[in-house]
């Protein structure tokens, strides 16, 4: 496990450029789905063909990150956020522009108080001596992720990306483990989940499942003086109450913990307060969804610091698989 | 150039008949077909000689502006309709209904504010629109609640390049697509004249479902600050620069492929184009993006300095960048190997 997600948190995958890390996706899976394709907005959808139910899974490929929008003459490079970037945890950080560019993100020092600091006072210096040496590598509208390659720190994982790669990587480990079922299942890995729940809009559309479930990270109330959530990593995969852009469907809330109560596997739950995922698109869809989801309790969340326990990730594997046959 | 007419029109957001109306008489000269949908999205759309793909172009009728909410005796009270700096409001000439009342919108005298008062802006909630008249009964008979109010402006030209007018967001997309409906495709094209774009996005949502195109461009005027007292990193777009393409804003990630077609074609053919710098705003290529199984989406702006005021300001040359550049992409897009390639037909196959 710690194998695949290393390699899917390393691929380039910014919200609107998800290129890369679907076409390591189809790599993985090609061999054990029906047929794939990819949409007018680039959504991955996998099919299992079948008689039975029809069930979409999704988690979402894209990461956030940078887009470039000023190139000054010095050479230093002004940038937009792509979804939910902090300043605060910019500050001092690796970009990787998506043609292998290496810049640090650093801000103007003569701000007086670093609590005003917003991300129109960072900026991206790649080592370029000017203007023209900087636009022979990055132009306006290119993106930058940010670096955090993974490692393993006993149970935990850290890395940039675990939201959600590490969703993606329960849904490949969970097609290529996929017991014999009737059920006609269609894993989606989505695009823009940071931009607002887009990509998942239009696959639902084109789907129209019987019932959906998503696999994000959610986060976590396990650190020092943080607000109270009742989710910690390393206690089992947590299923989704709500969030700020769902209250999960009861039937599918049901399915899933009577599955992990039949695997004796842990679980908790997740209410998270703010925020939104892919099944608040979904269950919206058309004539309405029944959604809900699985989520992986993850510290640290939008930063290239990301950290989420394995064994929790493991139980989620086996939490859908079962699921997805029943 | 019919921008002068499509500019003095009415037309502020949930209430566009006069313009549709206008841009309609234009292009029944054109379309095979004309059809006007429950929210009032006037769609025209043009048979292609092979007719094998749907092109959508979108550009929105409406306009923001204001709206009666109450009386102060004679004197109108109001709130706005889509986004507008209300520091802008005070002074300013405003018509009244499809009557088109004349009114100023007015606030209390300077001399008798008390000094906290003229430190601070002026609320809207504090000005009013005069119509002329003293009592309630007669403000109410001649605007009554819900009543919309448009900016009083007249085309104008200034300067040797450029105009100023309300309205030119976005009466510039609309007078390019009846241009472009003069012309005749390969493909079915759908000229749509949205509805209650500056309210959110709304009557392209439902265009582009009736629709369900393959490729939609979205023709805007957008906003421009290469003014006085900012910095150059925040540029929205230059006046001047030419046809301005979004990469990246609140509502959409456009086609990436899409834009650098664009972007080549512009400068191939000496059309000026530049990329929007800054990642603020949004228009209906959001909603069209997302409508249906998804769409290939794409937009091109003119720069409008002062926009969402009654005196935008805009270069004729950007304008005729925005008008070449569509032209010739639809002309392009006409070609089949074009097509197949941006929408990647081919590319994907079934395992």
């Amino acid at each position: 496990m710690f194998e695949l997600i290393k390699n899917l948190t390393d691929k380039f995958g910014v919200s609107g450029n998800e290129e890369e890390i679907r076409e390591f996706i189809k790599g993985e899976i090609k061999s054990k789905v029906d047929s794939i394709e990819v949409d007018a907005l680039g959504n991955l959808i996998a099919t299992k063909k079948g008689n039975g139910k029809k069930i979409m899974v999704a988690a979402h490929m894209d990461e956030i990150g940078v887009m470039a929008t000023h190139i000054d003459e010095k050479g230093f490079i002004r940038f937009s956020n792509i979804g939910w970037v902090s300043q605060n945890y910019s500050l001092g950080q690796r970009v990787r522009f998506k043609n292998g560019t290496i810049g640090t993100v650093f801000f103007e020092e003569k701000l007086d108080d670093l609590k005003s600091l917003k991300l129109s006072n960072l900026y991206i210096d790649i080592g370029a001596k000017n203007s023209e040496e900087a636009q022979k590598k990055v132009n306006i509208g290119d993106t930058a992720a940010f670096c955090g390659p993974a490692e393993l720190a006993g149970d935990m994982i850290i890395s940039k990306a675990l939201d959600d790669r590490s969703g993606c990587a329960v849904l490949i480990e969970t097609i290529k483990n996929l017991p014999k079922t009737d059920n006609e299942i269609y894993f989606v890995f989505t695009v823009q989940e940071e931009l607002g729940l887009r990509g998942a809009k239009t696959a639902a559309f084109r789907i129209l499942p019987d019932f959906a479930i998503a696999v994000d990270v959610t986060l976590t109330g396990d650190t020092p003086d943080c607000k109270t959530m009742e989710v910690k990593c390393g206690m089992g995969p947590a299923i989704k109450i709500k969030d700020g852009s769902v209250v999960c469907h009861n039937d599918v809330r049901k399915l899933l913990t009577e599955t992990a109560k039949k695997l004796n596997l842990p679980i908790q739950y997740e209410i998270l307060e703010r925020g939104g995922s892919d099944p608040g698109a979904i269950h919206l869809t058309a004539g309405g969804i029944p959604s809900g989801a699985i989520s992986i309790p993850c510290r640290y969340t939008h930063s290239p610091s990301e950290m989420a326990s394995i064994s929790d990730i493991d139980n989620a594997v086996k939490l859908l698989k079962e699921s997805l046959i029943g | 150039m019919i921008l002068k007419e499509l500019t003095e029109l009415n037309g502020i957001s949930g209430n566009e008949t006069k313009v549709m109306e206008f841009i309609k008489s234009h292009a029944v000269k054109y379309a095979d077909n004309i059809t006007v949908d429950s929210m009032g999205n006037l769609i025209a759309m043009k048979k292609g000689s092979v007719g094998k793909y749907k092109v959508m172009l979108s550009a929105h009728m409406d306009e923001v502006g204001l709206m009666v909410t109450g009386y102060s005796e004679g004197m109108l009270k109001f709130k706005t309709v889509g986004g507008i700096d209300e520091r802008i409001l005070p002074g300013k000439r405003v018509l009244v209904g499809d009557e088109r009342i004349p009114g100023i919108i007015g606030v209390k005298p300077i001399h008798v504010q008390e000094r906290e008062e003229r430190n601070v802006n002026i609320k809207i909630k504090s000005m009013y629109i005069d119509i002329g008249v003293d009592k309630k009964e007669e403000a109410e008979a001649l605007s009554p609640l819900g009543e919309q109010i448009a900016f009083y402006s007249e085309y104008q030209e200034l300067g040797t390049d450029c105009i100023k007018a309300k309205a030119l967001d976005d009466r510039v997309g609309c007078s390019i697509l009846i241009e472009a409906l003069k012309n005749s495709y390969e493909f079915d094209l759908y000229a749509c004249f949205t509805v209650q774009e500056e309210v959110g996005l709304r009557g392209s949502e439902v265009a582009a479902y009736s629709v369900r195109p393959d490729i939609a461009l979205v023709i805007e005027g957008t906003t421009c600050s290469d003014v006085p007292g900012v910095d150059e990193q925040s540029y929205s777009s230059t006046m001047g620069g030419g046809a301005v393409l979004t990469i990246m804003d609140r509502t959409s990630y456009v086609d990436k492929e899409l834009v650098k077609f664009l972007y080549n074609l512009g400068v191939q053919n000496n059309i000026k184009v530049q990329y929007k710098k800054t990642t603020t705003g949004g228009n209906d290529a959001g909603k069209i993006q997302l409508s249906g199984t998804g769409v290939k989406v794409a937009s091109i702006s003119a720069p409008c300095r002062y926009i969402h005021s009654p005196v935008s300001v805009m270069s004729k040359n950007d304008y005729y960048a925005c008008l070449e550049l569509t032209k010739l992409a639809l002309r392009e897009l006409g070609k089949e190997e074009t097509m197949k390639r941006l929408l990647n037909i081919g590319g994907e196959k079934n395992v």
